[in-house]
């Protein structure tokens, strides 16, 4: 199990069905990106769960820094505005 | 459709009904055999291969192996089902599984070999998965609708195993020099026994006279240039062809294979019957 450690950690991403977006399922580790899909396929679609895998190395992720999300985040906080709540829907709309 | 068409489909129909199984074409005896061969190959194979469930190189490995685990006692349960049937004594597939002694499984002696490491497992694995692709891909075709469905369902998997196995191969073949000398002297001790897959009997040869199955130097000639291919790409050498001693199809086993059984059939033996 030690070698593990030295094999790279790739996160996957699922398309359940086709139309639908490729969704995050959780991560593995593997050597290269071919057993990275082979591992992807084995762990994440044994059920079915999709027709389509993308794997992207974690190391090629930019993620936001959790230290500053009080910059980028809060300021939406107060602008219920956005929200698109202040719209009388129609009863004839159904499915919204 | 042109009516030369219509006429090739109305002989090919024809010759399907003449020979509707395996059965009605060679007899119960050879087909039972052919049967139990082929199950018997994906049986052992499989419970090899699970051996190595939580005992992996790596977690994702442990799944990937057991995945193709489940694949191959798949078959075995489709095979041996209809080799029950063929045998017509009311045994189903648990009882052809787990009821047999030591001299009645026919599968070839390779796939009963232990694992060793992890290299070992892997050739093993590449030149079966090559054999069960070559040998599945035309039993699709089968004379036999039943097997030609059983082996059509078959080949994707199988095509799968050999894709995680062949990438194996590659990546530790042409690795470091310590994995590339275990998996070349791996290939060493496995490849006499690849003989024996190739080596057509009476059984053989009446299923391809039938149409029932590929013959077998046909199957060998695109096993060896896929085993080439990869052997190959992952620098290793092969090894020179050589008769060894034991002959599984036939029931003659390597000493292997009586502890795997016992593991095997240990459940079925203590509680005879036993479902779940």
């Amino acid at each position: 199990m030690e070698n593990q450690h030295h094999w790279p950690l790739y996160e996957v991403f699922i398309r359940a069905r086709g139309g639908l977006d490729h969704k995050h399922v959780g991560s593995l580790h593997a050597t290269d990106a071919r057993m990275a899909i082979e591992h992807a396929r084995d762990l994440y679609t044994r059920r079915q769960e999709g027709v389509s895998i993308w794997v992207v190395p974690s190391v090629d992720i930019v993620a936001s820094d959790p230290g500053e999300s009080a910059a980028l985040f809060e300021p939406a906080r107060d602008k219920i505005y956005r929200h698109p709540t202040f719209y009388e829907i129609p009863d004839e709309v159904k499915t919204l | 459709m042109s009516a030369a068409a219509t006429a090739t489909t109305a002989a090919t129909a024809t010759t399907a009904n003449a020979a509707a199984t395996a059965a009605d074409a060679v007899g119960p005896r050879a087909s039972l055999a052919y049967l139990l061969r082929l199950g018997d190959l994906s049986l052992v194979l499989g419970q090899r291969l699970g051996e190595w469930v939580g005992h992996s190189p790596a977690l994702e490995e442990d799944l990937g192996m057991a995945n193709i685990a489940l694949d191959l006692i798949g078959q075995a349960r489709l095979l041996l089902s209809y080799a029950g049937e063929v045998e017509g004594r009311g045994r189903g597939e648990d009882e052809i599984a787990f009821l047999r002694e030591h001299g009645e499984y026919l599968n070839a002696t390779l796939a009963e070999q232990p694992n060793g490491d992890f290299g070992h497992t892997i050739v093993r694995q590449v030149l079966l998965d090559a054999f069960q692709l070559e040998l599945y891909q035309r039993l699709a075709a089968s004379a036999d609708a039943r097997l030609a469905a059983i082996a059509a369902k078959s080949v994707k998997e199988t095509r799968y195993h050999l894709r995680y196995s062949a990438g194996w191969l590659v990546r530790l073949g042409d690795g470091t020099e310590e994995s590339h000398a275990r998996v070349q002297s791996a290939l060493e001790r496995l490849w006499p026994l690849t003989v024996e897959l190739f080596a057509a009997d009476e059984i053989d040869r009446a299923m391809a006279d039938a149409g029932i199955a590929p013959p077998l130097e046909q199957v060998r000639a695109a096993w060896a240039a896929r085993v080439d291919a990869l052997l190959a790409e992952a620098t290793l050498e092969r090894p020179r062809d050589q008769s060894h001693a034991w002959f599984g199809k036939q029931g003659q086993h390597s000493e292997h294979l009586g502890y795997l059984l016992a593991e095997m059939q240990y459940m079925q033996r203590t509680y005879p019957g036993a479902r779940w």
